[in-house]
């Protein structure tokens, strides 16, 4: 099972390695444009390998666009129209962050609401908690001696 | 208990959305192509390899765009389906065979020259054809992915709906099961003929 696990590490680290190799020939050339490869291509999710972005992903499909991109960057296409081409092809799945709109509302809006609604049913929680413990009535003295006679009844010393 | 009941209700809740997130299939990404005119291109076709082909020449016809490659593992499950479909149904497929060689991850592709990709990829995709049954009216060749991209391509084999004015339909991504075919593809064929 470890040797296993071991084995998948090291390939998981060598298909890494590659990529990054792939990249590194590249970045000799142009470094500039070699960056802003870098930074598109964090932001573009391999739909092949989908937990990937394309900058991590040695799919096929990722190098032909890692290619597209580089391609772009040459002709001098500026970020915003890089990232279109992409979302015209693949929809909005291919960025890895997605755009706030109608139907990503609950998803951007969906954590902060959770957080509201367990912030206003604490607060009311121990709102109501402190009014019950101010309501509380101490023991009159009469009150006090029939407790201490019931107390001594069951433990007598 | 009231507020037990409550707990439980939202634990059901839970479950039945995990339950339902669970069962979608993450493959199946809606594609921004669905409604919007079929990305232009100017390919060679197979069969007569000094001839191209563009989406407008298919203009006043409803068709399917069925990418492939004779590497593609569930393009020959799906293949019997297609050759069944050509000879009932009235309506052209055009074959998009994706990246034939440079796909096939056999090949070292630095030490080859365009031209033995070029005849490679049309000997190996005509084998193909004759081997399995030709469905396809054409088969243009997309050798290094192009137009792979531009039809948002990232699983072959993939499937279009191509209506009489151009515009796409419907896409389905991977192979085309009897399901899909009965239930999805025909009706719409069957919609856009009318």
């Amino acid at each position: 099972m470890i040797a296993r696990a071991l084995i998948f590490a090291l390939f998981l680290g060598s298909t890494v390695a590659i990529a990054s190799e792939v990249n590194e020939a590249a970045l000799a050339a142009d470094p500039v444009a070699e960056k802003r490869l870098q930074d598109l291509s964090t932001e573009l999710r391999c739909l092949v390998c989908q937990n990937q972005t394309i900058a991590d992903s040695n799919a096929e499909l990722a190098q032909d666009l890692r290619r597209e991109i580089r391609g772009m960057i040459k002709d001098g296409k500026s970020d915003k129209e890089i990232i279109d081409f992409m979302v015209v092809r693949y929809g909005d799945f291919v960025l890895y962050r997605p755009p706030v709109k109608g139907i990503t509302l609950l998803l951007w809006g969906g954590p902060v609401a959770l957080m509201l609604l367990g912030l206003f049913v604490l607060i009311r929680y121990l709102r109501r908690r402190a009014t019950r413990i101010a309501d509380d009535q101490p023991l009159s003295a009469d009150e006090t001696s029939r407790a201490d006679a019931l107390l001594k009844e069951i433990n007598p010393k | 208990m009231n507020r037990y009941y409550w707990i439980l209700g939202a634990f059901a809740a839970l479950v039945v959305l995990l339950a339902v997130g669970l069962n979608l299939n993450p493959r199946d990404v809606p594609s921004p192509l669905v409604g919007k005119p079929a990305p232009a291109f100017n390919l060679n076709v197979l069969a007569t390899p000094d001839k191209t082909l563009c989406p407008r020449d298919m203009q006043g016809k409803v068709w399917l765009l069925n990418v492939w490659a004779s590497w593609c593992v569930s393009c020959r499950a799906e293949h019997p389906i297609l050759v069944e479909f050509s000879k009932k149904v009235d309506v052209p497929v055009i074959g998009l065979n994706y990246k034939e060689v440079r796909g096939d991850g056999g090949f070292d592709m630095s030490k080859m020259a365009a031209d033995d990709e070029k005849k490679l990829a049309f000997q190996r995709a005509n084998a193909w054809l004759s081997q399995h049954g030709d469905p396809y009216k054409l088969t243009v060749m997309d050798l290094d992915g192009r137009v792979g991209i531009d039809y948002g391509v990232y699983g072959v084999p993939e499937t279009y709906v191509v209506d009489k004015a151009g515009i796409i339909r419907m896409k389905h991504t991977g192979p085309i099961t009897p399901d899909v075919l009965g239930q999805k593809i025909m009706p719409l064929l069957a919609e856009l003929n009318k």
